[in-house]
């Protein structure tokens, strides 16, 4: 029972590991869904003329991205006892995220050149095409690494969903962990899941990123 | 096409307030352009200070002058790209961002500007074509969500502007893939696919290779021999201005110091800031 590393053991943790691996990659997507479209209404939203509508909006962001995530979660998780665990933190890691992808968006688009807004103009192209037409798809464009490199610090962040009891990968090799009093091949194996999973990913990152420049 | 749009030419001068100072233009015909009296300000630095200018319907008008002397200024106000801190801006006699309403100069609202801004075309020195398009969908943007064409009614109309600048192989390329030279042209299309009545060139060949300026020029001038567009020009090229234009404004310091035919002004300058200045561009 006190060997360093059992291959039995590892078998046996693995299943509820895969399982938990299922759930972290879930509120990975979800939430980087969430954060990727409300960062780049935040990202808009911002650029409004009126301080009535900036101000407010600015101090939310300065607010969610100056308080912890593991903070925030606890908080809306026992705020709102009758939403699903999984659902708060997906919310809640989206929304954290979304404040700093919305000033990846802003970074994307004041590098779109003022030309392009110029000649925009010259050729009275309405406001909504001028966004969708033109400043956009050149904004998002350049966004595209940031955002991934976000998502990914995300992925490395789902963990703390354990505060909430989310059976993520990580609560679930706890849980492991708690049955067996071993922990070594169970949190190994979380380990090389993460390293397996954000190592290919960032390089795809990183190809895009040299790709875009 | 102007007569057919032209009621307020007839308009009774009682109805229309008379231009507030007399302009060079044909007798009764209402200008193109007509700046009154127009500041501009960059902070500290006065660019404009009280212009006043016209230009007829179908001229082609060229401004030179030393860099900084508010040639650049004039287009970039009247494509509403910088907004005027004074004085008033009329196209084919309406007030595009301000008027003088009750003796107080005030804020025309957006939708009117659009309505002049829509007669106005620019083409720019560093081309602007939006480049996540292709060529053609360059052309076709504005023309559909612009002025209301079906696609296949703008891709015709595109088809026979790039065959005009010499492109027509060119239409579905990415403009990245394009010489500067073939973007300029690009961009004279698109311009022209929303049939301005007035067409702004502001250095259009100044970013370009010297052997191509020739290709981008030579699409120029057929636009100018083929169509009663009014042009306003802004270039180094005096051979082009030579060539294109029937009347020369020179600028100093935001001021017109001296206006004549091409002719006139390059051979016989009348004024000493335009001798130095055509000594200085023509000289090497």
């Amino acid at each position: 029972m006190n060997d360093v590393w059992s291959w039995q053991r590892a078998a046996e943790a693995l299943p509820p590991i895969l399982e938990g691996f299922r759930i972290t990659l879930l509120a990975t997507v979800v939430g980087t869904a969430i954060a990727a479209v409300l960062g780049l209404l935040v990202a808009l939203v911002r650029r409004s003329r009126s301080r009535w509508v900036t101000a407010p909006v600015g101090l939310a962001v300065e607010f969610v991205r100056s308080t912890p995530l593991l903070v925030q979660l606890v908080f809306v998780y026992l705020m709102l006892p009758s939403v699903p665990a999984l659902v708060v933190g997906c919310v809640v890691l989206g929304v954290h995220y979304a404040t700093y992808m919305s000033e990846v968006y802003r970074a994307g688009i004041d590098a779109v050149p003022r030309g392009q807004w110029e000649a925009a103009k010259a050729l009275d192209l309405p406001r909504t095409r001028v966004w969708r037409a033109v400043v956009l798809p050149q904004a998002i464009r350049k966004t595209l690494p940031g955002l991934g490199n976000y998502a990914i610090s995300m992925f490395k962040e789902t963990p703390y969903l354990f505060a909430i009891s989310v059976v993520e990968m990580f609560t679930a090799a706890q849980q492991f962990g708690g049955r067996t009093f071993v922990y070594t091949e169970a949190l190994t194996m979380v380990g090389l899941l993460f390293l397996l999973a954000s190592y290919p990913t960032s390089l795809l990152v990183r190809r895009l990123e040299n790709r875009l420049a | 096409m102007p007569e057919t749009t032209a009621p307020r030419d007839a308009a009774p001068s009682g109805t229309v307030p008379a231009p507030a100072r007399a302009t060079t233009t044909v007798q009764g015909a209402v200008p193109a352009i007509e700046f009154q009296g127009v500041v501009k300000r960059f902070g500290d630095n006065t660019v404009l200070d009280g212009l006043d200018f016209s230009v007829a319907k179908g001229d082609r008008v060229t401004l030179i002058g030393p860099s900084g002397s508010g040639k650049t200024t004039i287009l970039r106000l009247l494509m509403t790209l910088e907004e005027a801190d004074g004085g008033i801006i009329l196209v084919d006699g309406d007030p595009y961002t301000h008027e003088i309403r009750g003796g107080k100069r005030v804020e025309v609202p957006e939708k009117r500007r659009r309505a002049v801004r829509r007669r106005v075309g620019m083409v720019f020195q560093q081309f602007n074509l939006f480049p996540n398009m292709s060529v053609l969908e360059n052309i076709i943007e504005a023309p559909m969500h612009v002025l209301g064409l079906t696609r296949a009614q703008a891709t015709v109309r595109a088809e026979e502007l790039l065959d005009q600048v010499g492109l027509a192989d060119k239409r579905d390329a990415r403009c990245t893939q394009l010489s500067g030279g073939q973007q300029q042209r690009v961009a004279i299309a698109r311009a022209l696919a929303m049939d301005p009545e007035i067409l702004l060139l502001d250095e259009v060949t100044s970013a370009l290779d010297p052997e191509i300026v020739a290709d981008v020029l030579g699409v120029l001038r057929e636009v100018a021999e083929t169509t009663d567009i009014t042009m306003l020009i802004v270039t180094h090229e005096m051979q082009f201005a030579r060539d294109v234009s029937n009347r020369v404004l020179m600028f100093d310091h935001g001021r017109i110091v001296e206006e004549a035919d091409p002719e006139t002004m390059f051979t016989s300058p009348t004024h000493e800031r335009t001798q130095e200045f055509l000594r200085a561009v023509l000289g090497d």
